[in-house]
């Protein structure tokens, strides 16, 4: 089949033409059935690269026939084939969600290109995720970051700080992306090449200069912006607490995972050992900031009342999981990030969702708001209970497999202070998940509220999620053997 | 030292406008303003990409058959992609900028994080417990 071997570049370029389409498309059933499309589109095309990824190793393409190094590559392994999967997932699960949604959150004649938005942002995370070529990452990274400020300011019509949110983000967001594009510039200057591999092969041809290790401090600060790693993560609570429930399902699940995996892809294909600084940055910065953004993201959520908010904080914290994996600089301690990119994405996305499903009935997340609401929305709490446990740990719920992962990878380097660091920060979790559930529960609604259980078409797509929560939890094979291969295929480059 | 500057004065122009781009988008609390910082940032870094394209008595890459020293024409094409992001980011900016000033009737920083912040101690004010409050 012709269209097979296209397939790297197929779902790119597939949402990148159907941007422009969409945005004439007038009628916002229309739109959104045309971005439901082309996003199911894309997940079909990502599982069918994973699949023949996992069974016959890593997919080339050279766009336009022009060979790499002087083209543009893309590339999908395991650890990008399974980023690529979780993108498009979450963007088609969020999408029959995000038509109700939209329409009690967002102004009508907004819709199509609010969608027009939503695809770009799409075309951007799938392009950052499947190029081999270091600036090519760059306009893909400020095509979704574009779309993204976008996104956040539609949510202006219920709460105006989701304009300063959006500018917040967007001077610290093309911050980021400047410093990135620097980062590339040195290492042009000094390989003279773009394309991730051929950057790691000529980097270990030349003798250790300080461009290069310049370089790699300016890409990695300028990812820990675009990541939200603490403390340069000012950009996320506001920027999730105030754009529609929709988008602040579909962002929270992918644009930081996205910006994770190109930490993991700079680190280890493209520096390696070319760059003396990977090991003492990921010692003496790396872990220090993951611990810190981890115990003060969690605390920091404990004391919020607006929700949304809440799980923007434990956000921060849980991407303090993903670096903390990545900081160990092993096999395992990868394979832990790359689980918990997956698995993050699954309880976030779920949980974002049912809130989604709360604001849609009370027009609130305000924590006050939602006495008793579990008895009048049993469905919704309890996918926000069962998204909680994952979120917490309990085993069988992904959130067990993801910390399982990171403690052996901290066991196997004997390092039992960080044990009990992963642990108390994991009971941090209980607490502020519990204050919803007394709340929801506990706590009697207050009279004359009549509330109805939210409408199918948002309640189905958090149970697909909350689903997805259960069944990884249980049977976490497929996971598994695809973040074994990613993390050998990163990190086996080192060794 | 003057030697060090004088040889590498187009990388030292970049430094100095990198950092003054940056300053100005930390210290300035007008909007607008900051966006022009942001700018001048952006700018240090297509000098940067063009000057270290530069081979020193090249020409324009242009083929005539004869062999002759180019430039490294690359960059500059890259250059040519980050500006267009450069105008797209301060574009959609500065009409954030014109929906901020709509809606909050200011652009300066530290009125607009009054108002903010006024915002959200109501919201935190409002003890959870309090069943049944007025809404």
């Amino acid at each position: 089949m012709i269209a097979a071997e296209h397939l790297p570049v197929l779902q790119v370029v597939g949402p990148l033409l159907a941007a422009p389409i969409c945005s004439v498309l007038r009628i916002r059933n229309l739109a959104w059935f045309f971005t439901l499309i082309v996003s199911v589109g894309a997940f079909l095309c990502s599982l069918l690269l994973l699949q023949t990824v996992m069974e016959s190793g890593p997919i080339s393409y050279e766009l336009g026939g022009w060979m790499a190094p002087l083209g543009i590559e893309y590339r999908v392994d395991a650890s990008n084939g399974i980023v690529l999967l979780i993108i498009s997932g979450i963007s088609s699960v969020v999408l029959p969600f995000a038509k109700r949604s939209f329409e009690a959150e967002v102004p009508e004649k907004l819709h199509s290109l609010l969608y027009t938005a939503y695809i770009l942002c799409l075309t951007g995370l799938l392009g950052i995720t499947a190029t081999a070529d270091a600036f090519n990452v760059f306009v893909f990274l400020e095509i979704s970051s574009l779309s993204t400020y976008v996104l956040v300011a539609a949510g202006s019509s219920i709460d105006r700080r989701a304009l300063t949110a959006a500018y917040n983000y967007l001077i610290l967001g093309t911050i980021g992306a400047t410093f990135f594009v620097i980062g590339i510039g040195l290492l042009y200057m000094a390989t003279g090449s773009l394309n991730m591999a051929d950057i790691a092969v000529r980097l270990g041809t030349i003798a250790e200069i300080r461009t290069v290790d310049v370089a790699f401090a300016f890409i990695v600060v300028g990812l820990a912006l675009k990541l939200a790693l603490f403390p340069l993560h000012t950009w996320l609570p506001n920027a999730y607490t105030h754009a529609p429930s929709a988008v602040t399902a579909f962002l929270a699940a992918t644009a930081t995972k996205a910006a994770v995996y190109l930490m993991l892809r700079f680190s280890f294909t493209v520096f390696g050992t070319g760059s003396g600084l990977l090991a003492p940055m990921a010692g003496t910065v790396g872990i220090p900031l993951a611990l810190a953004g981890m115990f003060a993201g969690s605390i920091a959520a404990i004391y919020q009342y607006n929700l949304k908010r809440m799980l923007a904080y434990s956000s921060v914290a849980q991407i303090g999981y993903m670096v903390l994996g990545f900081g160990l600089l092993s096999v395992t301690g990868v394979m832990a990030t790359t689980l918990h990119l997956f698995n993050h994405a699954l309880m976030k996305g779920a949980l974002f969702m049912a809130l989604g499903c709360v604001f849609v009935r009370i027009r609130s997340v305000h924590i006050a708001d939602l006495s008793g609401i579990g008895r009048q929305m049993p469905w919704t709490m309890a996918a926000f209970v069962i998204g909680g446990l994952s979120l917490i740990g309990v085993p069988m719920t992904v959130g067990f497999i993801s910390k399982w992962y990171l403690i052996s990878a901290a066991l196997e380097q004997e390092a039992w202070w960080l044990v009990a660091l992963i642990v108390a920060s994991s009971l941090l979790a209980v607490i502020y998940i519990w204050r919803v559930i007394e709340a929801a529960y506990l706590k009697a609604p207050p009279p004359g509220r009549a509330v109805a259980e939210a409408p199918l078409s948002m309640l189905i797509p958090t149970w697909v999620l909350v689903g997805a929560n259960i069944y990884f939890g249980v049977d976490a094979d497929f996971t598994v053997s695809v973040a074994r291969a990613a993390a050998e295929g990163l990190v086996g480059v080192m060794q | 030292m003057l030697e060090l500057f004088l040889d590498k004065y187009n990388y030292w122009i970049v430094i100095v406008l990198m950092l003054f781009g940056l300053y100005i988008v930390i210290s300035r609390g007008n909007l607008v303003k900051k966006l022009v910082g942001l700018n001048v940032f952006q700018t240090s870094v297509f000098l940067f990409y063009i000057s270290l394209a530069k081979a020193e008595g090249g020409t324009a890459p242009i083929l005539t058959g004869k062999t002759e020293l180019f430039s490294n024409p690359l960059p500059h094409v890259l250059i040519l992609t980050a500006i267009v992001v450069g105008i797209a980011t301060t574009a959609l900016g500065l009409a954030l900028v014109v929906r901020i000033q709509e809606t909050y009737n200011t652009i300066e920083e530290d009125e607009l994080e009054d108002l903010n912040v006024a915002v959200m101690k109501g919201e935190q004010d409002r003890i959870p417990g309090a069943e049944g409050e007025a809404r």
